[in-house]
């Protein structure tokens, strides 16, 4: 033994399961008496509603019950869904009616649940229940919604608005006085949906003997759920068990709190017997959160040098038709301004506007691509205002080495300053150009423009706060077997935690991966959790299986001491068993030592042991939010006749400080890239005017696939945080944060001939070809 | 609704049962056969999570009828490894090249990648590309996918 385990590229202990088959998502579970749930959605976007007649549906055989508002149980804290993210800034929160009860606010929303011996008679049942609609007017257009004239998504508001919050700092009026030069910019975003391949899930199973209700969920954040449900329900905590099980990808809509969590615990509650709802992909897209459209006006001050010395204006936000996550989109979004890129004085607002369409939430990465894709548009255009080189146009305005730790001014969600805690910007810009071979690549793209081609590279530099406390714990506990279990309250969506505390522990313990047993996600096995969101898990969980398993292997060591009669110092832990170093015949084995702590077999505890078992738990966290950095180039070739955009390379070189498993690092980067050029390129939720959506499948809205990808390459430094003992940093979403700019950058350098100005993303052909002619049109 | 008798060799052993016409072979699978291997990702046919070997050919069982594949032969991602549990050689180049993460659309790319193979395993990437195009993953980016299947393709030639 002794093998290193921290840093090295283990395999994973999760895939012998899913390569054969044998994963459990919450669908494949099958409970004896089970029934099946389905939804009957609205079909308009704003409307009065009232539910002429359930009886058909009540009639048809095979089904057990329909729900609507009106037979809701009465116990409920609230019909209405409770706020997971309330806070005081909040001008008008809406969450939606558990089921809605006199008007829906867009296509999709829940109005009545039916239970049934089997999917499909549940779903006939939905389509026997008669809805009168009465159309109201519809806020579609988040610009149009933003106004104070704009049509309401909710009648009984004043205006859109759900609330107004803006980040400040520096002198900017001063700065602007005394600036060269200014420019304006504006621009949409769009991001769509998490697209997670599974889609959610919801199994309930009430057992009324023993007053416990355990609810299978596909989410992202169990405890979160069991909290919110339990509030709902009024009912104790700790008669909810939530079990995310085997979950098929996450990616941020997956951590909310939705009303089908709690419509599913009523039903099994109501019917005494389990009920299962599986989402289809059309609900996938009408009723799981999506991120969708942020319109920015920005205004920007520099210096003939090209240094950026203001950037002011506002951002209008779209929420859909509630607030049912809070303000956490909103605030990811102006939190990370301005990124790695060093400017004094900044003053951005921003509006969270309701409008008639699917609520949002975080998407992989939250706001931050949103805030990353803002700063680099703006570097890109003072560099071309400039004719300065868009590469030095970043040297010269990133953060420097000797700046750090870095306080750019802005604050976090607790009103604490933001530091950047480590990192080395400019060298990773300098080692992400030689990756690609940035200045050749120059000389190319001229040829080519000679020759009728169309080439072009676009960077983007970003940071990431990571690793968000307060704490994700583990419990490390070897058992009289020798085989040791970490429970945690991480919950994983495919990112491989359970490999990475195996790991970790591994190394402390210094015993074989196999032995260790990882159970997660699961509020019945472990007391407290937050979520995976925020590129946190690895970081915390890290940490804590760090230092757990550290105080087991005192707790061991102190124990072997006693038995042993050998002073601690002259004991080592190798391969399952303390040895005495001198003579490693004499020994006693980790199992021996959990059987001595046994207090069924020992009868007493050892002198000094205050604590059963060979276990310890640990909370440790960092002491600031470590942040992660990276710097991105993409290559592309534009076809100007047919709009098409091939990306030919793509090239990373990221900072997550120390590395667990660098091939576990390299797949969250790789595929975080690959979710940002869908963004870039592909995915479009579209609404038409009366709110309809007219992308609900994979044929309408198109996602990234493997044909038209391109190979991307990852290299990596590591500057240790020193905001844990660790030196961690998180990874899961610093692949997406910066590749929509990298890329967006990198079509509009391939179309500077034309002066083409890339106005708003995903970049489609039509948009292209729009470009190149409107400007040609210019032109003649 | 009427139903009708199926029977089907699935992963080597005879499956019967009785299902409505409108019963799709992935929920056949799933529910009445227990192989929960076999995922449902979209139901629309665009996503291939769900694809199942039919006759040797890659089949979305999301868009074939239960009904359909009576007396045919099935394979399922339960029926890829070898009877005594070996993997087989597309199975460890997925985690030999972590090709997978949250391990929902493995099933599919694995069926897909088995029946381009088994007609001819000396494909080029641009190939394998092209063959999983029908295949969605959210997590890989696709790039561990790709170097895994040129490693299975590579033993499978030499076979």
């Amino acid at each position: 033994m002794g093998v290193r385990q921290i840093g090295a590229r283990v395999q994973r202990v999760e895939d012998e399961n899913l390569i054969r088959g044998d994963g459990k998502y919450v669908d494949d579970i099958q409970l004896p008496g089970m029934a099946y749930a389905a939804f009957l959605r609205s079909s308009m976007a704003h409307a009065k509603i009232k539910i002429a007649d359930i009886s058909a549906a009540q009639a048809l055989p095979g089904v057990y019950a329909v729900l609507t508002y009106d037979t809701l149980p009465s116990s409920l804290v609230s019909k209405t869904q409770l706020e997971t993210y309330p806070a005081p800034i909040i001008k008008q929160s809406v969450c939606p009616d558990l089921l809605a009860s006199e008007e829906v606010a867009h296509v999709g929303q829940a109005i009545a649940m039916v239970i049934a011996s089997s999917r499909h008679i549940a779903e006939d049942a939905c389509e026997l229940i008669q809805v009168d609609y009465t159309a109201l007017r519809v806020a579609v257009d988040v610009v149009e919604a933003a106004k104070p004239e704009g049509p309401l998504a909710h009648s009984h508001l004043k205006d859109n608005i759900a609330a107004s919050i803006e980040t400040k700092f520096g002198d900017v009026e001063t700065a602007f006085s005394e600036c060269d030069d200014t420019l304006k910019l504006s621009f949409k975003q769009h991001r769509g949906g998490c697209h997670a391949m599974e889609c959610r899930g919801v199994l309930g199973d009430w057992q009324q003997q023993l007053g416990e209700l355990t609810l299978y969920s596909s989410t992202q954040c169990p405890y979160l759920v069991r909290r919110m449900v339990s509030r709902q329900l009024d009912c104790p905590e700790n008669s909810i068990r939530v079990i995310a099980p085997d979950v098929g990808g996450g990616f941020g809509p997956k951590a909310g709190y939705y009303p089908e969590e709690a419509l599913i615990a009523i039903a099994t509650k109501e019917l005494r017997r389990p009920v299962k709802w599986t989402e289809d992909r059309r609900e996938h897209f009408t009723a799981t959160n999506q991120q969708r459209d942020q319109i920015w006006e920005l205004e920007v001050g520099f210096k003939k040098t090209g240094e950026i010395t203001a950037i002011k204006g506002h951002v209008t936000h779209d929420s859909g038709a509630f607030l049912n996550y809070g303000l956490l989109l909103s605030a990811t979004t102006l939190m990370p301004l301005p990124g790695p890129y060093k400017i004094k004085n900044l003053h951005v607002t921003l509006n969270t506007v309701y409008t008639n369409t699917v609520s949002t939430s975080p998407v992989r990465g939250a706001g931050r691509p949103n805030a990353a894709y803002a700063m680099d548009r703006v570097i890109d255009a003072v560099a071309r205002h400039l004719s300065i080189d868009p590469a030095d146009m970043r040297h010269i305005n990133l953060v420097k080495n000797e700046d750090f730790p870095y306080q750019p001014g802005s604050k976090h969600r607790n009103g604490s300053m933001m530091t950047y805690d480590s990192g080395d910007y400019t060298g990773m810009l300098a080692m992400v150009k030689e990756m690609a071979d940035y200045d050749n690549f120059r000389q190319e793209q001229k040829q080519a423009r000679a020759n009728g081609k169309y080439l072009g590279i676009g960077l983007a530099c970003f940071i990431e706060d990571t690793g968000m406390g307060p704490y994700e714990g583990v419990n490390v506990r070897v058992d009289v077997t020798g085989n040791v279990i970490a429970s945690t309250g991480a919950a994983s969506q495919g990112q491989g935690h359970a490999t990475v505390i195996a790991q970790v522990i591994a190394e402390q313990l210094d015993i074989e991966i196999s032995k260790i047993r990882v159970e997660s996600g699961d509020t019945g096995k472990f007391p407290h959790g937050i979520g995976a969101i925020g590129s946190r898990t690895g970081v915390n969980v890290g940490l804590s299986a760090n230092d757990a398993s550290g105080q087991v292997k005192k707790k061991a060591l102190k124990l072997a001491s006693i038995l042993l009669d050998k002073h601690e110092d002259a004991l080592e832990l190798s391969d399952g068993a303390v040895r005495v170093r001198s003579d490693s015949n004499q020994f006693i084995t980790l199992a021996d030592l959990a059987l001595q702590l046994s207090p069924a077999v020992a009868g007493k505890l050892p002198d000094g042991f205050d604590s059963a078992g060979l276990e310890a738990v640990s909370y440790l966290s960092s002491d600031y939010m470590p942040h992660s950095s990276g710097a991105n180039i993409a290559k592309v070739e534009v076809d100007i006749v047919t709009g098409g955009i091939k990306i030919l390379d793509y090239y990373v070189v990221h900072d997550c400080g120390r590395i667990l498993n660098p091939m576990i690092v390299d797949g969250q980067i790789i595929g975080g890239v690959v979710h940002g050029i869908g963004n870039a390129m592909f995915e479009q939720m579209v609404y038409d005017d009366a709110g309809n959506p007219m992308t609900t499948n994979y044929g309408d809205y198109l996602l990234p696939l493997a044909s038209e990808m391109p190979e991307i390459h990852v290299a990596h430094i590591e500057t240790p945080s020193p905001a844990n003992p660790m030196g961690l940093k998180g990874a899961g979403e610093g692949g997406t944060i910066p590749a929509i700019g990298a890329m967006i950058n990198a079509i509009e350098d391939a179309l500077t001939p034309f002066d083409a100005y890339i106005a708003h993303y995903p970049v489609t052909p039509e948009y292209i070809v729009e470009l190149v002619d409107s400007e040609k049109i210019a032109a003649e | 609704m009427q139903e009708h008798e199926v029977q089907m060799q699935v992963n080597g052993k005879v499956v019967s049962g009785k299902v409505e016409s409108r019963t799709h072979l992935g929920d056949f699978l799933r529910q009445s056969a227990g192989l929960t291997g076999t995922h449902l990702g979209c139901e629309h046919g665009v996503c291939g999570a769900c694809t199942v070997i039919v006759d040797g050919d890659a089949v979305r069982s999301c868009l074939m009828l239960a009904v359909q594949a009576d007396n045919c032969e099935v394979t399922t991602i339960e029926g890829i490894a070898e009877a005594d549990g070996t993997l087989h050689p597309l199975q460890e180049a997925f985690r030999n090249n972590h090709a997978l993460q949250c391990g929902f659309c493995t099933a599919g790319m694995i069926t897909s990648l088995h029946a381009f193979l088994s007609e001819n395993p000396n494909r080029s990437e641009t190939e394998i590309r092209e063959a999983i195009s029908g295949n969605i993953c959210r997590c890989t980016g696709y790039q561990g996918i790709v170097s895994a299947a040129m490693e299975a393709a590579e033993k499978l030639a030499k076979r």
